[in-house]
């Protein structure tokens, strides 16, 4: 009974070790492409416009609508102290240091790396990727290679846009619905931030980018089993993509802001 | 001397998943410009045995030669180089679904820059005539193509860049018997046309007898006759003829479960 037990404990460990291995080869190939030409510019192009234009729209409202939210959340708790100044503060902080990169990465992911890992899956179930292949085409080369850069570039954009239509949002409840002055909230705002938290929010934004690109590519290159196999792979890119995005949004944020 | 080397030989070769031997010591040499053809049931090891010469599936053994170059010990360079003299036929046709035919048709040229866009688009036109369709083709994308205009695609793909190798892997399968003798007559032509040396698997008989010269049964990873395919029908065989006949009785049963 408690052999078996540690026999289960033992395989998973491996099974897990082997996954991580896998995958870390995985991405230090596809980055080696990314160097080594030939670039495929087409591919880089649509995935680049796929991340980060057509993005766009769902990530503008999400920001509008979180700023809104916390300047509304801020200003139940601030209020009881007579500190309704700091809300300004709050909003610009949280919207460039967290909420930014994160939300943008999570509805990218949702997005974005679900279509990435469907594509790359059904290609590789119906025999497009050994057709690259036999086309003189590394698929790592011409698949994976530009998504992965297209992550790593177009996300920080993003995370800009979501920045400015977060603080957009905070800006907008506090002074249609609250009443504050908007000379003394965009003051307030310009004085709370400083470039590091700027820089530090998309620098976790290409790292989102980057990982989520990677999930996409990485589960839909390896599926197998027809249109369930695709179907595992798309969802496994979406969740184990916005789990390591949490994770890695902890580390970072532990590594800047602990002190 | 040169003249006698066979296009490909294949010696020894040996690949198992887990413990299933798929192909267990096969022997084969295709001289130029032979249009060859496999036949086999389904699980007989045909398509891994084309996957191992494209170099898609790596053999636990043996040699494949291809002019006398050992493709198992290339570099990938060299590999990849050598891909660049085969063309493959894909069953379900694989063509690129975001890209339109035109595209998919010269994908080989651009990818090794043998052609820029706008010639390749005219390539293309010239291509998809050869393979009876009209060059407007060119612009749609293969969800708006038929099973058999798919077929014709991919077999130009195939043939775009003028291979010295022809592969095709079950040409005829899903589609109806005058398209499969279109596709068979296709195939001939092209083959006949770039003097090319082509292996085919198939398990269709009459598609067997159009395309091939020479044929080969293989049976449990095992290439259990070789002649030529005129002869596939009365071959002397009992398996072979079992399995071209379609019989149910004889030597080779399926092992279903009751």
């Amino acid at each position: 009974m408690l052999l078996n037990l540690v026999a289960r404990l033992g395989r998973a460990t491996l099974a897990l070790i082997q996954a991580a291995g896998s995958l870390a080869l995985f991405a230090l190939e596809g980055l080696s492409h990314i160097v080594r030409p030939p670039f495929y510019g087409r591919v880089f192009f649509g995935t680049f416009l796929e991340t980060g234009f057509f993005s766009l729209p769902v990530v503008a409202l999400t920001a509008l609508f979180s700023g809104g939210v916390i300047a509304l959340q801020s200003y139940t708790g601030f209020a009881q102290y007579h500190v309704q100044s700091a809300i300004a503060g709050i909003v610009v902080l949280a919207v460039t240091r967290e909420l930014g990169p994160v939300l943008a990465g999570l509805m990218v992911a949702g997005r974005v790396g679900a279509a990435m890992a469907a594509q790359i899956g059904t290609m590789r179930v119906t025999d497009q990727i050994d057709a690259l292949t036999t086309l003189s085409t590394n698929p790592m080369k011409y698949l994976v290679a530009p998504r992965l850069l297209a992550g790593l570039v177009a996300l920080p954009l993003l995370v800009l846009v979501a920045d400015v239509l977060g603080v957009a949002g905070g800006f907008t409840v506090c002074v249609m619905k609250l009443g504050f002055s908007p000379s003394a909230y965009i003051t307030s705002t310009l004085n709370s931030l400083k470039a590091i938290d700027v820089t530090v929010g998309l620098v976790k934004a290409a790292l989102f980018g980057f990982l989520i690109s990677l999930m996409g590519c990485y589960y839909g290159y390896n599926s197998k089993g027809g249109a369930e196999g695709v179907g595992s792979a798309t969802t496994a890119a979406v969740v184990v993509a916005s789990i390591l995005l949490l994770a890695f949004d902890y580390l970072l944020t532990d590594l800047f802001f602990s002190q | 001397m040169t003249s006698a080397l066979p296009k490909i030989r294949i010696r020894d070769l040996h690949k198992s998943f887990g413990s299933k031997k798929v192909l267990d010591g096969i022997n084969l040499d295709v001289p130029q410009g032979t249009s060859f053809v496999i036949i086999g049931g389904s699980g007989s090891g045909k398509s891994v045995l084309l996957r191992c010469i494209l170099g898609l599936i790596i053999p636990d053994s043996g040699s494949i030669e291809i002019d006398g170059e050992n493709i198992l010990t290339a570099t990938d360079k060299r590999r990849e180089a050598l891909r660049g003299e085969i063309g493959m036929l894909f069953q379900n046709a694989a063509l690129f679904d975001s890209l339109p035919v035109w595209e998919n048709v010269t994908f080989g040229l651009l990818a090794r820059k043998r052609l820029k866009r706008p010639e390749a688009r005219d390539h293309a036109g010239t291509i998809l005539a050869q393979v009876g369709l009209d060059p407007s083709v060119g612009d749609l994308y293969p969800s708006e193509l038929s099973g058999g205009m798919q077929k014709r695609v991919g077999l130009a793909r195939a043939i775009a860049a003028t291979p010295d190798i022809l592969f095709f892997d079950e040409p005829t399968t899903g589609l109806d018997p005058i398209m499969g003798a279109v596709i068979d007559g296709l195939i001939v032509d092209c083959v006949k046309k770039l003097g090319s040396t082509a292996i085919a698997i198939t398990h269709d008989m009459a598609s067997a007898q159009r395309i091939g010269d020479e044929a080969a049964m293989l049976y449990k990873g095992q290439l259990i006759w070789q002649g030529p395919a005129s002869s596939l029908m009365n071959s002397g065989n009992a398996m072979v003829d079992q399995f071209t006949h379609g019989r149910r009785e004889g030597p080779i049963t399926m092992e279903l479960r009751k």
